[in-house]
């Protein structure tokens, strides 16, 4: 059979009135895929799971040996409500913890502070010192469960104080597992928790970074995230190259120390959001995992396969999930989940349903929950690797997104690299421009979201939501005031006067000093304040 | 001349995606816009207000935060005895909807409104109000 005939012959007759379509993302979609639409040699595009350029997996048995990770984002309140829902979770089968911080402690304000007054425990729990990391994990074995922290700015404190708590359980660092976030570049574009400047923002993840490296070899000190470009508004083209653009300056930042590439690169990660176009998700995850083996092996030299390897959780929901018939969003973030389990995922948070309005109640955090068992027991996703290789259209949308996202990494080296762009706003503005483009496709009907454009109906029933508890800042706040009360102060002003003077001298890790102040049950505001004085605070360019 | 208005984010959210839809959909429909960036206090915001001179006022609110730092807004405000009119949007739970209508919100706009709805509302509440002021 002759394939570009077969092609032809389809092309004249049933194809003649066909158009292409578009992904979510704008990747032009053939009708049909053949054979002869994807090229280049198998070995060397593809290959075995597990091995260079790990297009189909990171790892050669993957979910076979071990399914993902299912790590609900969850956290609210004092550390004593967040512990009781981490119970929770894992007694229903979670299998590791992700960690949601209340807005003070992501921006490095103490629950007494004036500004802090209306957010303390709302979007996360709320975190001051050592004091609260000891509540939240407690009962909580954390050399059998491994743990995600969504922390930039104050990450280095936190990764201290987790750090201690394992070691006041008794458990060897060599055994502590986990992830924090860590990720300031897309901070200072999307989400917005910065605090310093860019440089020392740099400096304090690069220090983590090697600090980890050093003591906490089970620990991923940085989770490289796409998810808050998209969530801002970038196409899935977008987040790859921004987020392997990113990936790129911490590995040379790392360098730059002296450390060499194989000590520390093993245990970078990355973070995305997975959104309803299933072939274009799972596309974006073969495509980033070929591209990031090359980049480490090619550009940096890395020899370690580890190094190599493109390990990434995902999250599904965020902008895909509508006000409008709510329950229509659990049947989204169910395609969501077998999108990302396609694509290879290691570990996955599935919001609930009502998270369009709120942080989850306990029944729908369960339900999201459910869900991925659904998907890893029931639907038999996980029986063979990567699925979907040799498909036609997937091996050919996997070579489309690579160029993509390799053109858009050009383009942003082109203007001044990522560090630079982030300063002047320009990928907040590409950003913008994006976000602008689809919610005018979903206002012309073009972009079909169901129960918003299109089948509407009026709305039913009412949701029972989470409520906000009116106690959480008086008990927090006690308890922050018998930290303050009972610790030696004169050693915390100590541990703060170091810290301070190691932060004027650019060439000192600061990660020492940093545990060495949780130690003394110093703040995440103090430590915040002291290293503010010294490094100022990020200038916005404020752009729309 | 077009109307003045300031999109504004307090408290402590970084999520700034519909804010800056919004401001640019105000913008394609001729009001000249302003946006406060992130994290700005109720005493900047009401103060950019009467620099900038403008019609509105418009709070991006997606933290669960929204009905304290609105009723801290309102609040600084009527003491300053500033008339400007205020509108909110973001993940706002629909129970809260009339409270804020209390607090003197003129408009409440929720994630998946369409833009031109939010454009319509926004005209009519600002000649609404050029209106009462003329009357005053």
């Amino acid at each position: 059979m002759n394939e570009t005939e077969d092609k032809r012959r389809w092309q004249e007759t049933s194809g003649a009135t066909l158009k292409p379509r578009k992904t979510l993302s704008g990747l032009s979609v053939e009708p049909l895929y053949l054979p002869e639409d994807h090229t280049g040699t198998y070995g060397e595009k593809v290959g075995l799971p597990g091995e260079y350029p790990f297009t189909r997996g990171v790892y050669s048995t993957m979910y076979l040996e071990r399914p993902w990770t299912m790590r609900q984002y969850s956290g609210f309140g004092t550390a004593e409500d967040t512990n009781a829902r981490y119970k929770r979770l894992l007694a229903e089968g979670q299998t590791g913890l992700s960690v949601a911080f209340d807005l003070p402690t992501q921006v490095g304000l103490d629950s007494d502070a004036e500004e802090a007054e209306v957010e303390v425990g709302r979007v996360g729990v709320a975190v001051d010192s050592l004091a609260d990391f000891e509540v939240l994990f407690d009962g909580i074995p954390l050399d059998a469960i491994s743990t995600s922290f969504t922390i930039n700015a104050t990450a280095p404190v936190i990764l201290a104080m987790y750090m201690l708590v394992a070691e006041k359980q008794g458990v060897p660092l060599r055994k502590v597992s986990g992830t924090t976030q860590n990720d300031i570049l897309k901070e200072f574009v999307a989400r917005g928790t910065w605090i310093f400047p860019v440089e020392p923002s740099l400096r304090l993840v690069t220090d983590s970074v090697t600090f980890s490296a050093e003591r906490l070899p089970r620990f991923n000190p940085i989770s490289i995230a796409g998810a808050h470009f998209r969530d801002a508004g970038a196409t899935a083209v977008q987040e790859a190259a921004f987020t392997l653009s990113d990936g790129i300056v911490y590995v040379e930042r790392a360098l730059q120390r002296g450390m060499p590439v194989d000590q520390f690169a093993p245990r970078l990660s990355f973070y995305f959001y997975t959104y309803t176009d299933i072939f274009e998700e799972v596309a974006k995850y073969r495509a980033m995992r070929r591209l990031w083996a090359r980049i480490m092996k090619e550009r940096f030299g890395a020899q370690d396969p580890r190094s190599m390897m493109f390990r990434f959780g995902v999250v599904c929901g965020g902008k895909t999930l509508t006000r409008q018939q709510p329950l229509n969003n659990v049947i989204r973030v169910a395609y969501e989940a077998l999108a990302a389990v396609l694509g290879g995922v290691q570990s996955m948070f599935t919001a609930a349903y009502d998270e369009a309005y709120a942080i989850p109640t306990e029944a729908s955090a369960i339900l999201a929950l459910r869900t991925q068992q659904i998907l890893a027991d029931e639907t038999g996703v996980a029986n063979t690797i990567d699925p979907l290789a040799g498909s036609y259209y997937v091996e050919a949308l996997t070579d489309k997104m690579e160029a993509a996202i390799v053109a858009t990494m050009a383009e942003v080296d082109r203007l001044g690299g990522m560090v630079r762009c982030v300063e002047s706003g320009t990928i907040q503005r590409m950003i913008a421009d994006e976000a602008y483009r689809s919610e005018r496709a979903i206002a012309s009907g073009e972009q079909v979201v169901v129960g918003v454009n299109r089948y509407q109906s009026r709305e039913a029933g009412e949701l029972h939501l989470h409520a906000y508890d009116p106690s959480i800042l008086q008990r927090q706040r006690e308890r922050l005031l018998s930290v303050r009360r009972h610790r030696d102060g004169g050693a915390v002003r100590q541990c703060l006067s170091d810290l301070r003077a190691a932060c004027r001298e650019p060439e000192k890790p600061l990660m020492p000093y940093i545990v060495e102040a949780v130690r003394a049950y110093a703040t995440v505001g103090e430590m915040t304040s002291t290293m503010q004085e010294v490094f100022g605070t990020f200038q916005e360019p404020v752009v729309i | 001349m077009p109307y003045r208005v300031l999109i504004a984010k307090p408290g402590l959210d970084g999520h700034d995606r519909g804010a800056k839809v919004i401001a640019r959909a105000l913008r394609d429909a001729g009001f000249e816009v302003v946006y406060t960036g992130l994290r700005r206090s109720v005493e900047s915001i009401v103060t950019a207000a009467i620099q900038e001179d403008v019609q509105l006022i418009g709070l991006s609110l997606l933290s669960g935060a929204h009905l304290p730092l609105t009723q801290k807004l309102m609040a600084k405000l009527n003491e300053g005895g500033v008339k400007i009119p205020v509108v909110v949007g973001g993940t706002i739970p629909e129970q809260d909807i009339p409270v804020l209508h209390q607090l003197g919100v003129r408009g409440v706009f929720l994630p998946n409104t369409p833009l031109k709805d939010v454009v319509q509302a926004v005209t009519a509440i600002v000649e609404k109000a050029q209106q009462e002021e003329a009357v005053r």
